[in-house]
């Protein structure tokens, strides 16, 4: 930095600027701060010669910076020279003197139009995103209607390969997780139904509660979160690499071939998902009530058959496949939503995991609802 | 090897073993790059090309040798001194590899805006010149790399190579993927950039006519190693059964027959 790269002297009439050092990419900052004070403090200079001769090094940097000097004088009506340049030099800034470069600033729109533009994309969003999903389904639908027709076509490999992915390997992770659910449950229950002698209704809450809604929101949130979100990546990164065009040129569905395997995996996985979050759940809830709550395991089961019936069970099993169906379809439209870039893929994926859960819930309300006006 | 009136050796690599697992994929490589000139690099495909190019830039472990560039190991230096020695190479990886979800703008001043601290207005001002040395416009400074044909997103890729005005350029088949006129501008382009600039060029390529019109010296890989260095018409007289295969097969002989006049530019 010590160095000086430019001086400046005026003799006559003339001014004279004399290039130092290196005039390189490191020292960019430093010449652009010199040439501009030079050509301010000489504004008035009517010729200005301009001596390379001592320039050790330049690159298209400096070249650069030599050059928009050199048009700011001549926009001047100053008469600009540049003596002694290097014969090693003379390429580059011939290559840079043919550069038409004005400053083309990045486009940036007003604040408060930003703002209104933005409320009025993410409504059309919205809007867009009802659509999407819609036409999933449909598509969704439409495909399993042509397999009911050719049931050769379908894609059985597939379908066992997501299955392995989102119920088998999922297993451990979701019995871990409702089996720690149920013992809070079971735990929380005791805890305050001791207050009135009633710890044995403890069963009745946790076998109801995990039975009806614990099990089955649990896992279809778990799936969202694990498998929801790999539907997205995959399909997002495929679309990104063309993958997906490339099986439309071959004569495939790309719903047929991706999304069908997938959502019909989850449709089946959920449910027997849900049924060993259920067991495992009762089991936590079980053992809790056993240890901390002194309730035998032969008075939790026999307390149990009274509590819930077969109604209790299926309704937490109808809901299931439902569930899955909503994960799978969100997760496929973000996928197939996902433009070139990689934040876009990261955007989608969010997005498919946020509104899935948020979808998850909404639906058990509504199925809650449904079930309360049957008396199921 | 000797250095032979070629001038101060840039990259050196010697005794270089990559593998993985139990595949070797470079066994005992021997290289020398010199200062100026442009190495066409070539072998068959899955020969390890890029994994050599890769390796010499760091971003592949080896098994044994030593790389130097500029007299620096880049992987047993600290980091300040691997550092510097990253500034002063450039690299166009095969599939360009632009940061997707940044512009064009930013993808060509990424680079300088983490290394100099310039004024804004000089960036964009030095963003459209290098845009303008690769044959491009300032249309496209505002576009998606998703936006691009495969030739711009070739050509932007490179101007992003050539952003912090480096010494060495890497390219991986950098016409692979171009129609032949495409190929052509492109090849010219290196060339006239490598002039202007002093650049030292190692590309690995396939192509032919890149070899006839752009490269001053090729390095030939097979079997694991540098079977053999020199110029085109050394490559030529060699009777080397891989060299006869690969500069006398049908392919070659059309290159061989109408080579591109050597100082085309082009746009
Ligand atoms: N990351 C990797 N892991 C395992 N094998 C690799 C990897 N990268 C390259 N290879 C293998 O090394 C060999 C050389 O690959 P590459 O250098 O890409 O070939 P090319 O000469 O066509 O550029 C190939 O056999 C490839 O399978
Ligand atoms: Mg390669």
């Amino acid at each position: 930095m010590a160095e000086v790269l430019l001086t400046a002297a005026v003799q006559g009439a003339e001014l004279r600027l004399a290039g130092a050092g290196a005039w390189v990419a490191h020292n960019a900052r430093q010449l652009e701060a010199e040439i501009e004070e030079a050509a301010r403090r000489y504004r008035a200079a009517g010729r200005v010669a301009i001596d390379m001769g001592r320039v050790e090094r330049l690159d298209t940097f400096g070249a650069w910076l030599l050059e928009r000097l050199v048009r700011g004088l001549a926009a001047r009506g100053a008469a600009a020279e540049i003596v002694g340049l290097k014969e090693e030099h003379r390429a580059l800034i011939e290559v840079v003197h043919a550069v038409s470069a004005e400053r083309v600033r990045a486009p940036r729109g007003g604040r408060l139009a930003e703002a209104l533009a933005a409320i009025g994309a993410s409504i059309a969003a919205v809007g867009g995103y009802v659509g999407n999903f819609v036409a999933m389904l449909g598509a969704f639908m439409a495909a399993l209607a042509r397999l009911a027709v050719h049931p050769r076509a379908f894609r059985f490999t597939a379908t066992v390969h997501q299955l392995d992915n989102v119920a088998w390997r999922a297993v451990p992770i979701i019995l871990l997780i409702t089996f720690l659910i149920g013992c809070i449950v079971a735990q929380q229950g005791i805890f305050h139904f001791r207050k009135f002698g009633a710890e044995i209704y403890v069963v009745d809450m946790v076998g109801i509660l995990v039975l009806r809604e614990i099990g089955v929101l649990i896992v279809s949130i778990m799936v969202a979160g694990r498998s929801g979100s790999a539907y997205t990546a995959e399909l997002g990164t495929m679309k990104m690499r063309e993958e997906i065009d490339a099986l439309r040129t071959m004569g495939f569905e790309p719903i047929e071939v991706l999304v069908v395997p997938r959502i019909v995996a989850l449709v089946i996985g959920v449910p027997i998902l849900t049924f060993l979050g259920s067991m495992a759940a009762l089991y936590g809830g079980g053992l809790v009530a056993w240890l901390y709550g002194g309730i035998a395991p032969d008075i939790f089961l026999s307390r149990l058959r009274e509590a819930i019936t077969l109604e209790t069970f299926e309704v937490g099993m109808i809901k299931a496949p439902f569930m899955a169906l909503v994960i799978g379809v969100v997760a496929c439209v973000a996928g197939l939503n996902v433009k070139g870039s990689a934040e876009s893929l990261g955007l989608q994926t969010t997005a498919s995991v946020v509104e899935s859960i948020f979808l998850v819930i909404v639906l058990d309300g509504l199925f809650a609802i449904f079930f309360a006006s049957i008396g199921m | 090897m000797a250095t032979d009136g070629h001038g101060e050796v840039v990259i050196a690599v010697r005794g270089l073993t990559v593998g993985f697992g139990d595949h070797i994929v470079l066994d005992a490589v021997d290289l020398d790059v010199y200062r100026g000139e442009v190495l066409g690099f070539v072998g068959g495909s899955g020969a390890g090309k890029s994994v050599l190019l890769r390796t010499i830039i760091g971003l592949l472990p080896r098994r044994a040798g030593t790389v130097r560039v500029f007299g620096v190991d880049p992987v047993a230096a600290d980091q300040a001194t691997r550092r510097a020695v990253e500034r002063r190479w450039g690299v166009l990886f095969q599939q360009g590899a632009l940061f997707s979800s940044l512009t064009v703008r930013e993808n060509l001043q990424f680079p300088v805006r983490e290394n100099l601290r310039l004024s804004p207005r000089l960036m964009d001002e030095l963003a459209v010149a290098k845009l303008q040395m690769v044959g491009l416009d300032a249309s496209v400074l505002d576009k998606f790399p998703s936006e691009l044909s495969g030739g711009m997103t070739k050509r932007v890729a490179l101007a992003r190579a050539l952003a912090l005005d480096p010494e060495i350029v890497f390219l991986d088949e950098p016409t692979s993927g171009l129609d032949p006129i495409g190929a052509a501008d492109f090849d010219a382009l290196i060339a006239t950039l490598q002039r202007t600039l002093g650049l030292t060029v190692f590309m690995v390529t396939h192509d032919l006519d890149s070899l006839y019109t752009v490269c001053d010296r090729i390095a030939v890989l097979a079997d694991r190693k540098v079977i053999a260095t020199g110029t085109m018409a050394s490559m030529l007289a060699s009777d080397h059964p891989w060299l006869r295969a690969y500069f006398h097969g049908k392919r070659s002989r059309a290159a061989a027959s109408a080579p591109a006049p050597p100082t085309v530019v082009q746009e």
